[in-house]
């Protein structure tokens, strides 16, 4: 009996692969964000599927802090030699050495708001038109409200009260000279269906995402990676625990959590018992109420 | 590990849609099935909590969870279509959740265009009123293939059995009227949680499905066309290396239909005909494609085929005409102008149209057609031609959402000002 039917994570699959392909229709010159986190892992292995047996079409750009986790930046390089990807590398550093980016001082000092600058002009220098992103809706309110197709002015600049309509499968890239757009071709899976993906497909993933020992503190009620260019407060030591992270982005400001998590069954088990989103140890997010916005405004991810 | 230890496997996708105003009660219940299935987190609960004190509100609200956006947050307003996610373990659902105030037709018409259910309050006091008349409109206009009519508030009319089938009935006469597909009633306490989740032991006079009960039993499967196979063409791979020397196929989405490897199709424009030789996806083969898998088909002829092209059944054709008339409905401030060119998109594509005539509009609080004033505005719906610069391949709307929709997009602005439902 043939079956036509397919499971919600084949439909996701199903959709994230159409947009992509839209992406390589409708623009000339687009490029993929990525992080070594697990959506940009899944975007990237989902446009590879989209255009087998072609290599994927685009390269792939990632906009270095400098305070990386190690097994990232290896996880990366591996995945764009293996796939025969070309892989662009801009560094937040390279905007702080020519002026146009100001570190942040302080404890809390990040790099996060920064690498705005450093993907701006990376946009501009390099004349991409469309730059995909993993940002998924479930992740942060400012986010469910974004387009799959999401149009930027020249200043790079996200106008949340004046997005196009999006109807049916209709993706709409028409734009000027000058003008760029970010895509999202995972806006509707939330943190569970990356993961059951994962597993679903076999997809190998950096060992950070595994529990493992790591010298941490606490700060403000999240576990933090100690590193040598974090500072600590007074109250604060560094203790070795296991953790594993939830999320990966920069260090500075991405929480670990105490996990004994071993293996992708294992991480489905907590996500699906946690209550306490992904993003409730970004201290980026906390800044205030409405700190992605006001990031994304800017031309953030 | 087989599929069978992992009981999402199993689950399906349903996206459906909520509209209604802030008092009738959409925001309870909507929030009732998020924190139930542990869609809401502890944090985002901490973070709600905080806002809604910070705003001078004693209850948390609801809205303050999508409402992200700080004009909405000052305003009060929802601006958007806020899409939440839940599951259970039978499935995954998608809402697609509309404001009711402002810009209310344009956010129900984008929020509907992707669903397979709309959700539809009515509050248990105030009966069928002109806003129950406009969803139940624009659900059918949408072709969503389920409708749910929640009589809410059942609490405050005493549970009465007879409030509920007089509504029941008076529905079902707006209904009549309007091409409506499958409608579901049923009576609720948001507030109190009565056959929101648990079956109401206030109101054993009911014996159907609760409101989750019926959107997880919701036959989402049959609401695909299969019977019209149509394969709008997106992109052409030819990767030109050693081992996939001739290498050609065409990638997109399966439409409706299904395809198989050995059918007859033609690919359209040309009408070439030709059989599929394989479909490909990553590496592997598929027997058959059905809607809404993303493939790559190789054909077994070399004819001509590109980003636009459909590839359709040999023998079951879609409609060819470069005049089109469609119910429209228009998203812009700036309104429709008669004898005015556009650029369309439809599937994979894009040519330009004029508008030849605006044969009326409707008036969706009564669902009257108005002939006398054809100015076509924002959140407005009306019945148009449109003669295209070359020939469409097309379905209507109502049998085929995917091949009987299109956009409008202003020349000058690149706005989609235009939501076309083909006749």
């Amino acid at each position: 009996m043939e079956q036509y039917s397919i499971n919600h994570l084949r439909e996701l699959e199903a959709e994230s692969i159409f947009v992509i392909r839209e992406v390589v229709a409708q623009f000339e010159r687009p490029v993929m964000l990525f992080s070594g986190g697990k959506d940009s892992i899944v975007m990237f292995h989902l446009a590879w599927k989209a255009f087998h047996p072609l290599k994927v079409p685009f390269p792939l750009m990632h906009i270095d802090t400098g305070h990386n986790f190690e097994e990232t930046i290896k996880y990366r390089d591996d995945l764009a030699e293996k796939t025969g990807t070309r892989l662009i590398v801009k560094y937040v550093q390279d905007s702080i050495d020519n002026g146009r980016a100001v570190e942040e001082k302080g404890l809390n000092a990040s790099r996060n708001v920064l690498q705005t600058v450093t993907l701006l002009d990376a946009i501009e220098e390099m004349k991409f038109d469309c730059a995909m992103g993993g940002g998924r809706r479930d992740e942060e309110k400012a986010r469910a409200k974004e387009r799959f197709f999401s149009h930027r002015d020249e200043f790079g600049q996200w106008d949340p009260k004046n997005q196009r309509p999006e109807l049916w499968n209709l993706f709409c890239g028409a734009k000027h000279m000058g003008e760029h757009f970010r895509v999202f071709p995972i806006s509707n899976w939330t943190e569970m269906d990356v993961w059951q993906y994962i597993l679903m497909e076999n997809i190998e993933m950096p060992s950070l995402y595994f529990t493992h020992e790591r010298e941490v503190f606490c700060r403000d009620g999240a576990w933090m990676a100690s590193a040598p260019f974090m500072q600590l407060k007074p109250n604060e030591k560094v203790e070795v625990k296991k953790v594993r992270c939830r999320t990966i982005g920069d260090i500075t400001c991405t929480g670990v959590t105490l996990s004994e998590a071993n293996s992708l069954e294992d991480i489905i088990q907590e996500v699906a018992a946690s209550r306490v989103t992904e993003r409730g140890s970004r201290a980026d997010d906390k800044r205030s109420e409405a700190a992605m916005e006001d990031r994304k405004r800017e031309g953030y991810f | 590990m087989s599929g069978k230890d992992h009981g999402y496997l199993d689950m399906e996708l349903l996206r459906f849609t909520t509209a209604g105003s802030v008092d009738d009660g959409k925001s309870t219940l909507i929030g009732r099935l998020l924190y139930d299935s542990k869609a809401i987190f502890e944090d985002q609960m901490e973070a709600l909590e905080q806002a809604s004190i910070n705003r001078g509100g004693e209850e948390v609200n609801l809205a303050l969870l999508t409402d992200g956006l700080r004009a909405e947050r000052e305003q009060g307003i929802t601006i958007d279509v806020a899409y939440r996610y839940f599951a259970t373990p039978k499935r995954k659902f998608i809402i697609a959740d509309t404001p009711g105030h402002i810009q209310y037709t344009r956010n129900m018409v984008t929020g509907a265009s992707t669903a397979n259910a709309a959700v539809i309050l009515v509050d248990a006091r105030n009966g069928v009123i002109e806003q129950t008349r406009r969803h139940a409109y624009i659900a059918a206009l949408l072709n969503i293939p389920h409708v749910l009519v929640c009589v809410n508030k059942m609490d405050l009319v005493d549970f009465s059995e007879d409030v509920f089938d007089r509504i029941k009935a008076d529905f079902i006469d707006v209904a009549s009227r309007l091409d409506a597909q499958d409608i579901h009633f049923l009576p609720i306490s948001a507030k109190l949680g009565d056959n929101v989740v648990d079956a109401s032991t206030n109101m054993p006079w009911y014996t159907g499905e609760t409101f989750l009960g019926l959107l997880e039993a919701l036959p989402v499967g049959q609401d695909w066309n299969l019977s019209d196979p149509r394969f709008p063409v997106q992109y052409v791979i030819r990767p030109i290396s050693d081992e996939y020397h001739d290498y050609r196929g065409y990638a997109g989405r399966v439409a409706s239909g299904v395809f198989r490897v050995g059918q007859e199709v033609v690919a359209l424009p040309g009408g070439l005909k030709t059989t599929i030789e394989a479909i490909d996806f990553a590496g592997k083969s598929l027997d058959y494609a059905f809607p809404p898998q993303s493939v790559t088909i190789r054909l077994k002829d070399e004819i001509d085929v590109s980003r636009g092209s459909m590839i359709v059944d040999a023998v079951n054709q879609p409609q060819q005409s470069q005049e089109i008339d469609l119910m429209v409905c228009w998203l812009n401030e700036k309104p429709l102008v008669i004898k005015g060119k556009y650029q369309v998109k439809h599937n994979s594509n894009e040519l330009r149209c004029i508008v030849t005539e605006v044969k009326y509009k409707v008036n969706i609080n009564t669902i009257e057609e108005i002939h006398d004033d054809l100015s076509v505005g924002l959140n407005q719906i009306a019945r148009i031609t449109i003669k295209t610069t070359k020939p469409m391949f097309f379905d209507s709307y109502k049998k085929n959402r995917d091949t009987g929709s299109l956009i409008l997009i202003d020349e000058g602005t690149n706005n989609v000002v235009g939501a076309g439902m083909i006749l």
